[in-house]
């Protein structure tokens, strides 16, 4: 009984001060007039046709995000889960490295590439066709929806993929016999299987494009466009409107939460006997001729996500100007002393990102391992609220958080902006549902009957945590871990309204330096969050002796 | 590098020298030192041209060892959101604010955020580097130019006045700063309201111009070819790149040019007052000016300083002007219909 209150306690402080109070302060500063309660602040943020059609832009943006992520996740995940297509490791690899790129760096780079004049994919296409319109012009709403997807699109793959891992073959192999065409199995009967999947990797991709603010901010704004989020930061300029922007983070909050609704519903409908089982065999389609292009279509959209962008970022790294061949006068080392050396802001954010990183994932792993045993050995009443508290952040984009955090933080009885402690809360609550959906599949896979065996072996509970569970569930915490640093140390959305100068993160200051111009620098530093980055998963990988995209030994 | 680095040296030594030279009292100097050293350091909100701020930055250093400049670059809008967002939270950090807005000033001054202090050597300045109060006095100065890429057009076919970018023929080749985020641009919109009125904002945006933030960057845009002209933008930031071998020349357009004085101030609550105090004095020293001027292409206030042969002096240029009082006054107007017209 005891144990029960003092795990609620932790749970409901936890909750009060991770969601409560900032989104109690946002819901309230949206209907706080000086004479009370009024919908003023609404009616002013949905009469203004400026942010009326920012709310439009999202919407649009976010249902091509979710369409095109599909057209690309569902084909490489059939293409590596079923088919003898060559290289498939290579191609799960790289859908990994899209997942983790921070697509605020993503966009940055698909600048350099295809800005419509001085874009080096331009620039080529126009020296070898001779034609003077661009081949692309990143700076439109196709070209934000493009880069926003190939970023967003291995939610979809993950999916999708992970569903086909499951699904046995011989429904289809039935059907065959019975004597449907290759196109009909698929039609019929494979992909009524992998809907629920693939509807629920669209809204994963929608809610992905919902809360994003980095990529829209390099991309949009200079074409002249906002989106929501875009538009809850530029509020909070001086003369700040906090109330307008509580308002406008009320409607992306509702959408949120209504998708995941939707998308729970949808999953929920997976009653296939087929699907979920893990007898029957899953066999290999073989693709004859169409092998190798099938390989060029993957390997394609890889280069869209990952050799360009990486490739262009590290060129501009060493150049001294990007757009220029690199021949030797432009070869140079500036960029690294500049941002290393000579920039001061740089050593302190990286010391900040580290230290935030570090820390949010410690006490962030120890948060999920507890609360997620707690639940999953239903050591308490009530452990499936404790589960819904864990995963409830999810609805909450990055933004729309952070507001709610600066509003409730930098007022008495807790001000807490300027410290990095308001930065922590908000990689905590953010994180939170990530690394609880990982502990918690790691202690659903480690049967009670371990524990229980312990137990009539004459062992307390705590031995048996220490001796059985802990050594178990350890390298699925490590993973808990690494995903909750990964996903700190390239935050933007919420960071960009929490930060101050003494508190500055690396995405902040790459972002800093973007509104300057400073490619160099910015390609420097990102290069170093990504080899932080992928230091981390291969990390992760280690620890779980697995990729962490799914299931698939 | 070695070459600048010896530029430095030799400034760093003549800095020292004039530092020992010009100290009237030695013994107040030395006392001042002392507090500056022992607070440590100085925080700076400026929105110099990062590399330029930095090397303002190393330069007191190594004038004065032990008082670090923590330098904070970014938007003289966002200068002032930070400014006011910390205060909200009580949060006191900053020592020394710099912004291309005049405009703030005047409203930090109404708020009693600023402390009244001359710094050595400006009774020499021209009036309108200088607030009637003693508040804030300008740093430096610039001019919006309209920057074009030489690859792209000859010196005869590229525009010579603002009116000239309203030509249909530049249509998706224009690029601008945004007064939202710089004070440059804030100042420059509001000198050609003045000259041209709104209509002429309308019918540029007509031109379907590309939006970035600062107004360092409009000139590393045309640098790129990204878009082959810059329709406002700091000329001394342009001048750097040009310097570094991009092909890019500056337009002085004939209907006159925004002139920009960047005021720095110190806060009412500066933390580190003494250090505060030192680093502002040393900003106005001839050295440091001198520099601004000869590697940043800055203008400023000093009378002794002298000026790259390759660019126009202040009086020889048609000059627009316009009172803190009005940006102040007008700043949210001109944000709003910004926006209004070019989209962001």
């Amino acid at each position: 009984m005891d144990r029960s209150v003092a795990v609620w306690v932790f749970a409901a402080l936890s909750l009060v001060v991770l969601m409560a109070l900032p989104l109690g302060w946002l819901g309230w500063l949206s209907v706080s007039g000086e004479h009370g309660a009024t919908l003023a602040h609404y009616r002013d943020v949905f009469t203004d046709l400026a942010l009326r059609k920012a709310l439009w832009n999202t919407v649009v943006l976010a249902f091509w995000v979710g369409l095109v992520s599909v057209a690309l996740g569902a084909p490489l995940a059939w293409l590596t889960a079923r088919t003898d297509i060559p290289g498939r490791g290579l191609i799960r690899g790289l859908v990994l490295a899209s997942f983790v790129t921070p697509p605020f760096l993503g966009a940055f780079a698909w600048v350099m590439l295809a800005g419509p004049n001085a874009g080096i994919l331009n620039t080529l296409w126009r020296s070898v066709t001779g034609s003077r319109e661009p081949l692309l012009n990143i700076f439109t709403m196709p070209g934000l929806i493009f880069i926003v997807a190939i970023y967003t699109f291995p939610y979809v793959y993950i999916m999708v993929a992970n569903t086909l891992a499951l699904i046995a073959s011989d429904l289809e192999e039935a059907a065959a016999i019975l004597g449907a065409g290759r196109l009909t199995v698929a039609r019929t009967v494979t992909l009524p299987m992998v809907l629920p999947a693939l509807a629920s990797g669209f809204i994963l991709a929608v809610l992905q494009a919902l809360a994003l603010f980095g990529s829209p901010a390099i991309l949009a704004l200079p074409a002249g466009f906002h989106t929501v989020t875009t538009q809850i930061w530029s509020l909070f300029q001086f003369p700040p409107k906090v109330e307008q922007a509580a308002a406008f983070s009320i409607p992306l909050l509702l959408a949120t939460a209504l998708l995941l609704q939707v998308q729970k519903r949808v999953l929920g409908r997976r009653g296939y006997a087929a699907v979920g089982g893990k007898g029957g065999q899953r066999r290999t389609i073989p693709l004859g001729a169409w092998r190798f292009p099938a390989l060029f279509a993957c390997l394609a959209v890889m280069a869209c996500a990952i050799f360009l962008p990486y490739g262009v970022l590290a060129k501009a790294a060493f150049a001294r100007a990007w757009a220029q061949p690199l021949s030797r006068d432009n070869l140079t080392l500036g960029n690294f002393t500049f941002t290393f050396f000579e920039y001061g802001a740089t050593r302190d954010a990286i010391v900040n990102t580290l230290e935030l990183g570090v820390m949010t994932a410690c006490v962030g792993a120890v948060m999920v391992a507890v609360l997620s045993y707690v639940t999953n050995r239903r050591l308490v009443v009530g452990h499936q609220l404790v589960a819904f508290l864990a995963l409830a952040p999810v609805v909450v984009p990055g933004v729309v958080l952070a507001v709610g955090l600066f509003i409730a933080y930098t007022r008495p009885p807790f001000v807490l902006y300027g410290t990095l402690w308001i930065l922590f809360l908000a990689y905590l609550t953010k994180e939170m549902p990530v690394g609880y959906a990982q502990a918690d599949a790691t202690f659903r896979a480690i049967p009670a009957d371990l524990e229980d065996a312990g137990r009539v072996l004459g062992a307390g509970r705590l031995r048996i945590l220490k001796e059985v569970t802990a050594p178990l569930a350890k390298s699925g915490i490590i993973a808990a871990w690494c995903f909750i640093f990964i996903g700190v140390i390239r935050e933007l959305s919420a960071s960009i309204l929490l930060f101050t100068p003494s508190t500055k993160v690396m995405s902040v200051v790459i972002f800093d330096l973007k509104e300057e111009g400073q490619f160099g620098a910015i390609s420097v530093l990102g290069l170093v969050m990504l080899g932080l980055t992928f230091a981390t998963v291969a990390l992760v990988q280690a620890a779980l002796g697995r990729d962490v995209l799914g299931t698939r030994k | 590098m070695s070459k600048r680095s010896m530029a430095l040296a030799a400034v760093v030594v003549a800095a020292l020298l004039a530092g020992l030279v010009v100290a009237g009292d030695a013994q107040t100097q030395d006392a001042r030192l002392e507090a500056a050293k022992k607070e440590g350091k100085v925080v700076w909100y400026t929105s110099l041209v990062l590399p330029s701020a930095e090397r303002v930055a190393k330069l007191f250093e190594a004038a004065y060892p032990g008082v670090k400049v923590e330098v904070h670059r970014t938007g003289s809008q966002r200068i002032l959101q930070r400014v006011m967002q910390e205060l909200q939270a009580n949060i006191k950090n900053v020592d020394v604010v710099h912004t291309s807005d005049a405009g703030h000033f005047v409203l930090l001054k109404d708020k009693k955020l600023l402390a009244k202090y001359t710094p050595a050597g400006v009774d020499a300045f021209p009036a309108g580097f200088k607030d009637r109060d003693g508040y804030y006095y300008g740093l430096r100065a610039t001019v919006n130019a309209i920057t074009y890429n030489t690859k792209a057009m000859s010196a005869a076919e590229a525009p010579k006045t603002w009116k000239d970018l309203l030509d249909p023929k530049w249509k998706g080749k224009l690029v601008t700063a945004h007064p939202g985020y710089s004070g440059v641009i804030a100042t420059h919109v509001l000198a050609l309201v003045h000259l041209h009125g709104w209509d002429y904002f309308k019918a540029l945006a007509e031109n379907r111009v590309m939006i970035v933030q600062s107004a360092n960057d409009p000139a590393t845009v045309v640098s790129s070819g990204e878009r082959i002209v810059a329709v406002n933008g700091g000329d001394y930031s342009a001048y750097q790149l040009k310097k570094k071998g991009n092909p890019i020349e500056i337009v002085y357009p004939k209907e006159g040019v925004p002139l920009v004085v960047s005021p720095t101030a110190i806060t009412s609550f500066a933390p580190h007052p003494n250090a505060a105090r030192l680093f502002t004095d040393f900003t106005f020293t001839r050295e440091c000016q001198q520099v601004m001027a000869d590697s940043e292409g800055l203008y400023t206030g000093h009378p002794e300083v002298t000026y790259p042969a390759d660019k126009p002096k202040l009086n020889e240029l048609k000059l627009l002007t316009v009172t803190p009082e009005e940006l102040e006054k007008r700043n949210e107007e001109l944000k709003k219909r910004f926006v209004e017209f070019f989209g962001a």
